[in-house]
């Protein structure tokens, strides 16, 4: 068993790297699926994980940390929302404005806090079970987040999939003029959906600065936001290929990261290239099925609703 | 609701250029607020931010120093967003131009001719518009969404900067410092003015816009850009071809930010350093929609997104606000330019009709 000693903290790593991938892709899933488009989600990531981080360090109540976080992805997808669903603004630039907005807010909360400490989010230890080899420490030892992020995905597919509400806002998503003329509230709908897809955003901003490295550094999701949207194409809008998605980033960030630590004879930035262009390589792969994505893709995509009476 | 939102018959003209300036103003009156709540004298700050950095000749010849790599990629995306090509990595293809633009210097640095600069400012263009040929390419030949990936490709452009720079191209007679050798004469930008910074890159910036004016109003190219942004079935029947256009756009962009790089490498930072630009790629996105997609509105927006640069150096020296507020400050102008967007094409009607019947 000992030459195997390395998986163990291999997979707790990799865990930690997809979660707040699991998050922010969960949420702009929802959000996708009701038919708009939010390029924001760098910037709510960062605003979630600002704010997370600065209410663990004053209160070092993590619970209320989250819930900052989630509050704070939620505020700036509702301003998201006003501009795109009431006030009608093009979608592709509201979400690009709220990345850039994002980026410049998060540097101003977080900059008396740069560099400043905490620790990280407790792992659970649940009784006994937490001290099985291998399964143990993998299963049973991890914080509150990794199995909410399990949780999510299971709820938003059950949401989706079995619940009248889901088929409502898919069909939102995929005609809203029909859904218009039915009586459902469009607008309402999709701004719950942004407003979701801002809350989870804001808890994968959030599990970055208070478990993967527990600290606020400017701009440190480095382009998770991103890779969050490319997952969701690559998981053709699916939930369950979302959480697939995410941990084989996770999993190429950490082979990266530990092929550095093993010294390999590579230079580190060529290493920390891969996971931006394993993202467009998925990309292109799956892309190329046009036909796929036009059958899986929310018809109402980015398209703007105004009812015509 | 008291408020309605009716579309307009057709959209207005004034409003077009009205917006921007509504904006601004709401932008001024929302960082009043800021500036409160950070503690600082709001009016003392807005004259840091807006009045002091054009005191001198010195610092007015600043603005144009900060403005060029910023309109030299808002007028190339603005030519791509007019055909709804939405191309986000311009910080990307900046780093690319000046990586291939100075790597005439680095690996020949004894070079003494006047053929120097000018062959570093077309390296420059090659090696931003093949940074934009990939995601032109997957984008035409497999559909991957080019948003996505143009803007990978920014972090991949970066992490190549700094290998180069932490490697091969570090000076050997720089201290083990990540920077190249201080470019020679035959380099360097020739500088406009002496006694300032401002370098012959401005009149790059100017002729580029000058250019895609002429491109946009009077040629075909223009014209089948526009065309197929608007309506991309009516460009189809006219036999307009989208991929032609996806691969004109992202070039053109991608050459005139490779520029922007290579004049800021050999004009104000005179070496190459791991850290080429504080985000004038994405900058140029808030440029280019605050100038309206034209490049006269594009010089001027320029101008103004510089200002908030020197404002924030100005106001962090003069006030120590942090540097951060001028990233806050410059997203602000582009939200509130979206909001007040929905002006061009819509009109708010009071609701009273509805209120009498019930």
């Amino acid at each position: 068993m000992s030459g195997f000693d390395w998986i163990v903290p291999v997979i707790l790593t990799v865990i930690t790297a997809a979660t707040p991938l699991v998050f922010a892709g969960i949420g702009e899933l929802v959000t996708e699926k009701s038919g708009v488009l939010n390029l924001g989600v760098e910037g709510m990531m960062l605003v979630g994980a600002v704010s997370g981080f600065i209410t663990a360090l004053v209160t070092g109540n993590y619970f209320l940390a989250v819930c900052a976080a989630a509050f704070a992805g939620a505020v700036m997808a509702f301003l998201f929302g006003v501009l795109t669903l009431s006030l009608m603004a093009n979608q592709v630039a509201t979400g690009l404005a709220l990345t850039l907005f994002g980026v410049g807010l998060s540097a101003l909360m977080g900059q008396e806090f740069v560099g400043e400490p905490i620790s990280a989010l407790n792992k659970l230890n649940i009784a006994g079970l937490s001290d099985l080899p291998f399964i143990g420490p993998i299963l049973f030892a991890q914080d509150a987040l990794v199995y909410l992020s399990f949780a999510m995905v299971a709820i938003v597919s059950w949401f989706l999939y079995k619940t009248k509400a889901g088929l409502v806002l898919r069909a939102v998503g995929d005609s809203h003029d029909a859904a218009h003329s039915i009586g459902y509230p469009v607008i309402a709908i999709r701004y719950l959906a942004v407003m979701f897809g801002g809350a989870m955003s804001g808890i994968g901003g959030a599990y970055l600065s208070l478990a993967y490295t527990p600290m606020w550094a400017e701009n440190m999701t480095a382009g998770r936001g991103w890779i969050a949207l490319a997952l969701i194409v690559f998981a053709t809008w699916k939930p369950g290929l979302v959480l697939v998605g995410a941990y084989m980033f996770g999993g190429i960030t950490i082979l990266q990261l530990h092929a550095q630590a093993a010294g390999l004879n590579v230079p580190s930035q060529v290493l920390s290239m891969l996971p931006y262009l394993a993202t467009i390589i998925v990309l292109v792969l799956i892309s190329k099925d046009e036909s796929r994505i036009r059958k899986h893709a929310p018809a109402c995509i980015g398209k703007i609703f105004h009812p015509a009476a | 609701m008291l408020l309605k939102i009716e579309k307009r018959a057709e959209y207005s003209k004034s409003m077009v250029y009205l917006t921007p300036i509504i904006a601004l103003v709401l932008t001024v009156l929302t960082s009043i607020v800021l500036f409160e709540s950070l503690g600082v004298n709001p009016i003392e700050a807005l004259y840091q931010f807006f009045i002091a950095p054009l005191d001198t000749q010195y610092e007015f010849s600043e603005l144009f120093v900060k403005a060029t790599p910023l309109i030299l990629c808002a007028i190339g995306l603005s030519v791509g967003f007019r055909a709804n090509v939405w191309n986000i990595g311009a910080e990307g293809q900046l780093t690319m131009g000046a990586i291939v633009g100075s790597s005439l210097f680095i690996y020949f640095p004894e070079t003494d001719s006047v053929f120097l600069l000018p062959a570093m400012i077309i390296m420059g263009a090659l090696g931003g518009a093949a940074w934009a040929a990939i995601p032109a390419f997957f984008k035409t030949r497999f559909n991957a969404n080019e948003i996505l990936t143009s803007l990978m490709l920014v972090y991949v452009a970066l992490l190549l900067l700094s290998l180069l720079i932490h490697g091969p191209w570090r000076d050997p007679a720089g201290f083990n410092f990540p920077e190249s050798q201080t470019f020679s004469e035959s380099a360097d930008m020739p500088i406009l003015i002496s006694g300032t910074r401002m370098h012959f890159g401005t009149l790059l910036a100017l002729f580029a816009v000058f250019g895609a004016w002429i491109m946009m109003a009077r040629t075909l190219i223009g014209f089948q850009i526009k065309v197929i942004g608007e309506a991309p079935r009516a460009g189809g029947y006219a036999g307009f071809s989208q991929k032609k256009i996806i691969w004109f756009t992202l070039l053109f962009a991608g050459a005139l930010s490779g520029i922007a790089g290579l004049s800021e490498v050999s004009g104000p930072i005179d070496q190459v350093v791991p850290s080429i630009s504080p985000g004038y790629g994405f900058t140029a996105i808030i440029v280019a929609f605050l100038g309206r997609l034209h490049p006269v509105g594009i010089f001027f927006a320029g101008l103004l997104m510089a200002l908030t640069y020197l404002g924030g150096e100005t106001a962090q020296i003069n006030l120590g606000l942090p540097v951060a507020v001028t990233g806050v400050f410059q997203g602000m102008v582009l939200f509130f330019l979206l909001a007040c967007d929905v002006l061009v094409h819509y009109r708010f009607r009071l609701n009273i009709a509805r209120k009498a019947t019930s």
